[in-house]
This record gives C-alpha cells, sequence and structure tokens, in this order.
C-alpha cells in the first residue's frame, strides 16, 4: 500500500488537468524538437553548461518569459472571477491560490530575473570587462533561481498552490491553518532562488569595484553600472533576512517550533517584521535597475549627457541607506506606537526625495535635446508620468493615520502596480528594445514595438486607475467576488478590460520577436542606436570574449567620445597586436548542483527527509568535487581571435 | 611538479602576501569578504529574533535554569584558541614553512570538533531534560541561533579538512594560500559571531 | 596577467607595493590578540558571576566587551587593515554593521508594541 499522502499528491480539477495535458505536450514537444534537429549536445554544450555572462543572461530573460506568462494567466483568471459581482468562476479557495502565486512569481521569477538577466547582458560590456568576477558562480546562481522557479511552478499540479499570499503571514501560514505541502512550495523555492540571488549580488558587485576597463574611474561609469552597484547592495544585505524568515518559518511547519506560533509564547509579527525588512528593500532592487536602464535610454535618445550625473549617483547612495530604514510602512496598522509609527512615516517620505531628483534630472537631459522616438525611447517616456503617479499615492500610504484607510484596500494594490509595471515592467521593456540588438544582432521591428506600446500603455491606465477609485470606495485586496450595488461593479468590469488589452498587447511583443528574427535587417555595425556607452563599442552580439582589445577609458561617455570627440585619436583602442585571452571553461556542474538542489527540497517540501537529506549530499560532494578542480580555465588563441574578428567585419 | 596548474595562476606579484599576488586571488578574497557582511546580517536577524523572544518561556525553563557555567565557559575557549591556532597556521603559512602550518591546521580542526561535540552534548542534555525546540518560543530561538553558528562550524570543518588533504598535496601555492586564506576569514568570523552567543544569549542569560 | 583583462585594471585596484611577506618572525599579534580575548571574556564573566553591578549596568558592560573582542578578532587575527587594493570590504562590513544594528535595534523597540491602540 502506497502511504496515506499519494492519494492526494496530485492536483486534481478540471483546469488542472487541462494544464497537465499541456505541459505534458509542450514537454514532448520540446523533446522531439530537440531530437529530430539534434540539438541536445547543443543543448548542453553551448546553454547548459555556459558560464558566458551574455549566454546566462538570456537564460536569465527567456525563464522570466516563461514566469511572465505564468503569472500574467492567473493574474487574468483573477481578473475573470472580479469582472462581475457575484461571480463563481472562481472557487475561494481556487482565487486565494492564484493570487499568492501571481504576486510571487511576478516579483521574484520575473521582475528580478528580468533584471538580472539584463544586468548580465550589458553591464559587464559597459565597463569594458570580458566577464563577470566568478562565471562559474554566475553559473550557480542562475540555476538555483530557475530550479528555484521550477519547485515553486510544480505546487500547480503535485502537491497544491500556496495560498495565503505573496507575504504569506502567519498564523494564516503556519502549520496549524495551513497543513499542506503549498506553503513548503513557497518556502523552499523562495529559499532556493534567494541563494542565487544573493550570489549574484556579490558577484556583480565584485566585478563593478573591480573588472572596469583602465581608465573607467567611479564617477565615469555609465549609470546603469551605478544602479548595479547599489541594487547588489541591497541585494547582499536584504536577502540574508529573507533566507532567515523563511527558514524560521520552515522551522515551525516542519519541526514544531514557535518562533511565529500563536501559543507558547510565539509572535505572529515577528514574521511580519522579518518579512518586510528584506520587503522594502526588494521594491527598491527592482526598481533601480529600471532607473538605470531609463538614465541609459534618455540620454542616447535625447543625443545628450546625462544630466546631474552626481546627483543621480547621490540619490542612489541616499536610497541605499533609507530603504533599510522604512520597513515599518507596510504594517503601521500592526499598533506598534505613535512614536515608532511616525518614525517610519517620515523616514518613508525621506525617500521620495532622492527619486524626485532623479525625475528632475532626465526631465532635464531632455531639455533641448534632438528627442528620437524609437520604442526604447517611448517607454521610457512613459515611464516618467506613471512612475510620478505610483510615487504620489505612495507618499499618501506613508501617512501613518491615514494608511489605516488605505491599508490593505485597491489603492495599495494600485500604488505597486504603478510602480511594479509602470516602473520595473516599462523599463525591463524598453531595456529589452534597447540591447536586442546587443543580444541578438537585431533590431525588433519599430512598427509593431508601437503597436506593442500603445496598446499596453492604454490597457494598464484602463486596468489600474480605476483600482485607485474601488480602493478609496472601500474595495479591500484578496476579495474573491463582491456584491453588486456598491458602486464597484463597472470599474471592475474596465479593470478586467483592461486586463485582457495587455494580455493581447503582449502578443504584439511576441509577434514582434518572431517576425523580426526571421525577417528584420541585421546590424553589422555593432551600434544600433548611435549609443554613448561601451557595450556599443564592440560586435553584436558581442563574442564570447567580449573585446579583442580591453578599451580604454579617459571619459564619462567613453563611446561617444571614441566617435566623436575632437581629440579621438587618443581614445581610439591602439591597434597591438592580439593577446591570447584567459576565459573560464564550462561546467555542467552549476546545473547538477540546481538539480540536486530542486531533489532535496521538493523532498523536504513532503517530508521525505532521506530524499532530502540524499540530494543535500549530493550538493555537498559536488561543492567538495569542484574545490579539488584545479584546471579551471583556458586561453582563447591569437589565432581565434582573428579568426573571429575578421568574420565580423574587424580586424 | 608542485601542482598542475597553467601559468596564469603563478603568482605575479611576489610584493604581496600570496594569497592576493593572483588576480583571482585577490578577487575570491574580496568576494568572501562580501559574504561575512552578508552572513552577518543573516545572524543579526536570528539575533534580533532571539531578544524579542528571550523572555517568551511559556512556563518551560529559562535562560536562568538551564545554563550551566563551566559548559559554555569551555566551549568558548575552546572556539577562541582554535581562532588563535588557526592565526598560527596563516602565520606559517606566510613564512613558508608547510609542516608548522599544517600542524596549526590540523589543531584548528581538532578544537572545532571539540567545540562541536560540547554543543552536541549540551543540547542533548537540554532535550533530555524536556528542553526541547517545541517547548517555548524562546527555546525555538535558542536553539535555532545556536545551531546556525554550529551548523557553520560544522561545515567549516569539512572545509577545513578538504583544504589540509590540498596542502599536503600541493604545498603552500597562490591557490592554496588563497584558499587557507578564506577559510581563516571564515572562522575568525565564527568565533567573533560566537562571542556575541556568548555574550547575549549565555551571559545575559544568566543575569537576569 | 589578469583573469579577464589583458591591461592592468583600474587605479584604485593597483597592488600597494612593498609589502613585506615576512615581516615577523615570532606571531606577537596573534599572541596578544589572543590574551586579549582571553582577558576581556573572563572580564565579562566575572562581571556576570559577582552581580556587583545593577542589571543595566552589567548588560552594557559585557555589551561592550563584546564588541571589543570583535574588535581584536577583526584587527588582530583577520587582518582588516591589511589592504592589498581598494578598502571595499570595510565599506560593505561597515554597511553590515549598519544594517545589523538597525535589525536588532529596530525589531526589539517595534515588537515591545508601546501602543494604546495595538
Ligand atoms: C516614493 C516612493 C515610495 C513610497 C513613499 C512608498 C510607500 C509605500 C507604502 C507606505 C506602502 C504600504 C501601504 C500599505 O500597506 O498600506 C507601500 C506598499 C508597497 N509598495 Fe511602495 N512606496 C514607494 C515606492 C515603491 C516602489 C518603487 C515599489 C516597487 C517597484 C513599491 C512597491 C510596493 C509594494 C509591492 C507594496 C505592497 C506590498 C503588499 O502589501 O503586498 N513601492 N508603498
Ligand atoms: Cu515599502
Amino acid at each position: 500500500m502506497l502511504p496515506h499522502y499519494f492519494n492526494h499528491l496530485f492536483v486534481t480539477g478540471i483546469d488542472i488537468y487541462i494544464a497537465d495535458v499541456l505541459i505534458i505536450l509542450t514537454s514532448l514537444g520540446i523533446v522531439s524538437v530537440l531530437t529530430y534537429f539534434k540539438k541536445w549536445k547543443w543543448l548542453w554544450r553551448e546553454w547548459l553548461t555556459t558560464v558566458d555572462h551574455k549566454k546566462i543572461g538570456i537564460m536569465y530573460i527567456l525563464a522570466a518569459f516563461a514566469m511572465f506568462f505564468r503569472g500574467g494567466m492567473d493574474g487574468l483568471m483573477m481578473r475573470t472571477q472580479l469582472a462581475v459581482p457575484n461571480n463563481h468562476f472562481l472557487s475561494a479557495q481556487h482565487y486565494d491560490e492564484v493570487f499568492t502565486t501571481h504576486g510571487t512569481i511576478m516579483i521574484l521569477f520575473m521582475a528580478m530575473p528580468m533584471l538580472i538577466g539584463l544586468i548580465n547582458v550589458a553591464m559587464p560590456l559597459q565597463i569594458g570587462a570580458r566577464d563577470v568576477a566568478f562565471p562559474y558562480l554566475n553559473a550557480i546562481s542562475f540555476w538555483t533561481f530557475f530550479f528555484g522557479a521550477m519547485l515553486f511552478n510544480l505546487s500547480f499540479v503535485i502537491g497544491g498552490s500556496p495560498d495565503a499570499g505573496w507575504t504569506s503571514y502567519v498564523p494564516l501560514a503556519g502549520p496549524h491553518f495551513n497543513p499542506g505541502p503549498g506553503e513548503n512550495y513557497y518556502l523552499f523555492g523562495l529559499n532556493l532562488a534567494g541563494l542565487g540571488t544573493l550570489a549574484s549580488g556579490i558577484n556583480f558587485l565584485v566585478t563593478v569595484i573591480r573588472m572596469r576597463a583602465p581608465g573607467m574611474t567611479l564617477m565615469r561609469m555609465p549609470m546603469f553600472v551605478w544602479s548595479t552597484l547599489i541594487t547588489s547592495i541591497l541585494i547582499i544585505f536584504a536577502f540574508p533576512v529573507l533566507t532567515v524568515a523563511l527558514s524560521l518559518l520552515t522551522f515551525d511547519r516542519l519541526f514544531g517550533s514557535h518562533i511565529f506560533s500563536m501559543t507558547h509564547g510565539g509572535m505572529p509579527m515577528m514574521w511580519v517584521n522579518l518579512f518586510w525588512i528584506w520587503g522594502h528593500p526588494e521594491v527598491y532592487i527592482v526598481i533601480l535597475p529600471a532607473f538605470g536602464i531609463l538614465s541609459e535610454i534618455i540620454g542616447t535618445f535625447s543625443g545628450k549627457k546625462l544630466f546631474g550625473y552626481p546627483a543621480m549617483v547621490g540619490s542612489q547612495i541616499t536610497i541605499a541607506f533609507l530603504s533599510f530604514v522604512v520597513w515599518v510602512h507596510h504594517f503601521f496598522t500592526m499598533g506598534a506606537g505613535a512614536a515608532v509609527n511616525s518614525f517610519f512615516g517620515v523616514s518613508t517620505m525621506l525617500i521620495a526625495i532622492p527619486t524626485g531628483v532623479k525625475v528632475f534630472n532626465w526631465l532635464f537631459t531632455m531639455y533641448k535635446g534632438k528627442i528620437r522616438f524609437n520604442t526604447p525611447m517611448l517607454w521610457a517616456l512613459a515611464f516618467i508620468p506613471t512612475f510620478v503617479v505610483g510615487g504620489m499615492t505612495g507618499v499618501m500610504l506613508a501617512i501613518a493615520p491615514a494608511d489605516y484607510q488605505y491599508h490593505n484596500s485597491y489603492f495599495l494594490i494600485a500604488h505597486f502596480h504603478y510602480m511594479l509595471i509602470g516602473g520595473t515592467v516599462f523599463g525591463v521593456f524598453a531595456g529589452l528594445y534597447y540591447w536586442w540588438p546587443k543580444m541578438f544582432g537585431m533590431k525588433l521591428n519599430e512598427r509593431l514595438g508601437r503597436w506593442h506600446f500603445w496598446t499596453f500603455m492604454i490597457s494598464f491606465n484602463l486596468t489600474f486607475l480605476p483600482m485607485y477609485l474601488v480602493g478609496l470606495m472601500g474595495m479591500t485586496r484578496r476579495m474573491y467576488t463582491y456584491p453588486p450595488g456598491l458602486g464597484w461593479s463597472h470599474l471592475n468590469m474596465l479593470e478586467t478590460i483592461g486586463a485582457f488589452g495587455q494580455g493581447i498587447s503582449m502578443t504584439f511583443m511576441l509577434i514582434n520577436i518572431v517576425w523580426s528574427f526571421k525577417y528584420a535587417e541585421r546590424d553589422v555595425t555593432g551600434d544600433a542606436w548611435d549609443g554613448r556607452a561601451l557595450e556599443w563599442s564592440t560586435t553584436s552580439p558581442a563574442p564570447e570574449y567580449n573585446f579583442a582589445h580591453v578599451p580604454v577609458v579617459y571619459s564619462r561617455d567613453a563611446f561617444w567620445d571614441m566617435k566623436y570627440s575632437k581629440n579621438k585619436e587618443k581614445y581610439q583602442v591602439k591597434e597591438k597586436p592580439y593577446r591570447p585571452i584567459h576565459m573560464p571553461n564550462n561546467s555542467g556542474r552549476p546545473f547538477l548542483m540546481g538539480f540536486a538542489f530542486f531533489i532535496s527540497f521538493f523532498g523536504f517540501v513532503f517530508e521525505w527527509y532521506l530524499v532530502g537529506g540524499i540530494g543535500l549530499a549530493a550538493v555537498f560532494y559536488l561543492m567538495f568535487q569542484r574545490s579539488f578542480e584545479y584546471n579551471t580555465d583556458h586561453y582563447i588563441s591569437v589565432e581565434e581571435i582573428e579568426h573571429t574578428e575578421a568574420v565580423t567585419g574587424r580586424s | 611538479m608542485a601542482y598542475p596548474i597553467d601559468a596564469h595562476h603563478a603568482p605575479v606579484d611576489p610584493s604581496v602576501p600570496l594569497e592576493y599576488s593572483t588576480e583571482d586571488g585577490s578577487l575570491k578574497i574580496l568576494g568572501f569578504w562580501i559574504f561575512l557582511a552578508a552572513d552577518i546580517v543573516l545572524f543579526s536577524c536570528l539575533f534580533a529574533t532571539y531578544i524579542v523572544l528571550h523572555n517568551n518561556t511559556y512556563g518551560g525553563p529559562t535562560a536562568q535554569q538551564l545554563f550551566d557555567v563551566p559548559g559554555f565557559v569551555a566551549e568558548t575557549l575552546l572556539l577562541l584558541t582554535s581562532s588563535f591556532t588557526c592565526g598560527l597556521a596563516i602565520f606559517e603559512m606566510h613564512r613558508n614553512r608547510l609542516q608548522p602550518m599544517i600542524g596549526w591546521w590540523i589543531v584548528t580542526i581538532l578544537l572545532g570538533m571539540g567545540f562541536v561535540a560540547m554543543e552536541i552534548s549540551e543540547f542533548a542534555k537540554y532535550v533530555g531534560e524536556g528542553a526541547n525546540i517545541t517547548r517555548s518560543a524562546f527555546l525555538s530561538a535558542f536553539f535555532i541561533l545556536v545551531g546556525t553558528h554550529g551548523t557553520h562550524v560544522t561545515i567549516g570543518i569539512f572545509w577545513m579538512i578538504a583544504l589540509l588533504i590540498q596542502f599536503i598535496r600541493y604545498g603552500i601555492t597562490a591557490v592554496t594560500a588563497r584558499k587557507a586564506f578564506v577559510a581563516s576569514l571564515y572562522w575568525h568570523f565564527l568565533d567573533a559571531v560566537w562571542i556575541f552567543i556568548f555574550t547575549v544569549v549565555y551571559l545575559s542569560g544568566k543575569v537576569s | 596577467m589578469t583573469t579577464h583583462s589583458d591591461v592592468h585594471a583600474t587605479q584604485d585596484t593597483a597592488i600597494a607595493p612593498g609589502q613585506p611577506i615576512n615581516h615577523e618572525k615570532f606571531p606577537w599579534k596573534h599572541i596578544v590578540g589572543y590574551v586579549l580575548s582571553l582577558v576581556l571574556t573572563f572580564a565579562a564573566l566575572g562581571l556576570v558571576l559577582s552581580s556587583a553591578l545593577p542589571l543595566t549596568a552589567v548588560i552594557v558592560s559585557i555589551v561592550i566587551l563584546a564588541v571589543l573582542q570583535l574588535l581584536v578578532q577583526l584587527f588582530l587575527f583577520m587582518h582588516l587593515t591589511e589592504r592589498h587594493g581598494s578598502a571595499t570590504h570595510i565599506l560593505t562590513l561597515s554597511f553590515a554593521f549598519f544594517v545589523a544594528i538597525t535589525v536588532v535595534a529596530g525589531s526589539a523597540w517595534i515588537m515591545t508594541f508601546r501602543s494604546s491602540v495595538a
């Protein structure tokens, strides 16, 4: 006989069966395509074992898109449920699961990896480096994120999804009210992905500090590199807090400890406290790189130097400090007392100052510039007003007494979607359109890009602007249905229409990608947008070693000066014979390590300690093996460099 | 052949300690410092949790009743001494003397093992008295904080054993020196964390 | 020479020259460190066992002693100030202490619930 839990191991329900079938069909499709075209070896050699930051970046972006699709589907299901009053498209339980996975996936498995992907693609090129500081660790970061995301998503078909919200508040998420494995999936999936994120933070910080091309002082770095630097610092100091919070709750659930219990002296609010000590820096982790992308794009498409560079740097450093001292604004209503709430209310409002400084700098950069309205610039332009709306309402939420009214209403939902979509996602789209030629060697189509932009912009506002209103009218977040006659119905219908509009809009992007791969003109210049930073000085896509000669930097906007400055000879990289380039070897171990973690944590989710232990032992064995590996790098020969450069028309 | 590595890892700058002499080495040391900074924050959260919960004994044993002075003082001395001997190993490494380096390294590992053994028996004793992790929030926070430190030490011991084999095989090179230095940073760091456990958990427990 | 660039990296990563490797014949620094940590440990223990001071005074003094001992580890054992390149690790550590103190003090403050409406 099988143990009892096998009876409900696999989730049942019509929609789940449909999903099961789709998942199986997709997997079979991928497997057969790979087999038919004999691509398995290629997949392993070129992608799964790669330590090249550009490829790792592309894999991050690909995985993040898959998660975007999943999270988007969740969003559409929620909006369908809320379209009309008294709807029963989803049950209450199902609705809870859907908003939980939507939030968790969008923040941790979509926004972060999308940005980390773009950082991987662009940052090392922008500082004129040949790779990140720790390429092997970079691969481990990716695979732990990837398998963490897979583990989280597995809950959909095996065992059941978590249902306590992306914030997973106890006691609801504790062992008594939530005995199923769903919550365990949340804890272990996030913890695994969090490890990878922490490693990325360390990796990027050391890269920016130590790997810059000669002459590139800190104050000559492109603004995106600055934002990477500050983001890394936030990651390094925020993610350990998440690790602790998740682990403590894991102990409560698996081993019966009482940190967050209602009984035995535990303190449920300690979870909330720890969660937001991580959570607030986290929201800045997902916005700062978007700020950086924006600064790059606005400078490039205005044909001007970024206005107020030192102020931009200063404001980001201020944000790094402030984002660690505002976390209580997420739980003013806990009632910690007037002193606590006042302190954290004021510190929160302070954060709006450096943020405002950035907005003005972007505006002044455009002032009197010759603006080119290409797709990346359109997203950047749309970013500014939406972000201002989100920021203003954020300041409203920071007024502690008023927050007793706004808290957990749709007003809050509107605030953070204006930040996360109008800010982060617009920034990500801007970055994708901007660096697409650098990644794949061709621009995306402008016409389809404009369709994508306008439909998305309009639908986004249609979805979220009414949320401010229904929020003020008293509609609370996470309610799964509502009666008619409250004055919310029409607005909710509008929101649903807007949500589907965003879904349709994304198909324009998809079509654009497919179309461009097939028909778009290849970019042979390497400098698709008449860019200003060093990533545009090499070919598109960049060769494995990025730069045949490491560039030498004399000023901010280094590549711009190489092209146009009066004494540009000085800036040109001296023609000298190539020298062999030292590069790290590929390795399959990061992938295997991620997989071993996956097996182990899957075991722990079901409290099968044997499986969990064996998986962990495999992880440690792989680390041990690495410690004894001394042959970790190779040289690219001069002939090979000459060949590569000649093929791309540079010699 | 001392060690099977390409020329890239050969020391390039004889004016600095061996562990910093390759770019790879100095990058990794910086990376490890940053990891330790992150670990500081990790422990700070566990300390915060302990401080918030330490009075919530729920009718179970209190810190005052539970902790036994000679026991935790002995643990402290073991770890302190091991931090000292670990420093001596690095000192000998800088003088390029392999034998004494290995000797101190082994002493460090043994002292670390002694510490872990004492901690396990301390935990076993508490559990035997019914003071286990499920008894009260205070005990949950105690076991998780002190246990996390103990796990760190245990991992450190396995790591140091792996390195010991490499010292014996390859001698003192730029690569093994960097590995030894990084492990020694980790070890001193764990001693520093223990000092705070000693102060905040054990000594403060005896005061109140 | 370098891992990923064929030129010497930026100025501030340039390695400080002239650091003698065998600067000491006898490990004075380590011995001083060890003795200091023993003294600090037993001072703290003595303070607690003698119960000569009031409670808060004892807690404050033993925390100060712990911080001193942390400094001993950092400066005498961990070669914190031995700079071979930039001082990034010191800045990072400082930020870590800022966050750690914020977390500990902040949590202790917040979780006391000094509120009339809790
Ligand atoms: C001007 C800067 C900002 C201010 C003053 C601000 C203020 C606030 C406040 C006070 C809350 C809590 C409201 C409540 O729960 O009642 C909040 C929630 C939130 N904010 Fe912001 N915020 C700002 C920027 C951002 C940014 C840049 C992002 C993300 C990119 C963001 C994302 C969020 C999220 C995700 C939540 C709520 C999470 C939840 O409860 O599920 N905020 N914000
Ligand atoms: Cu916040």
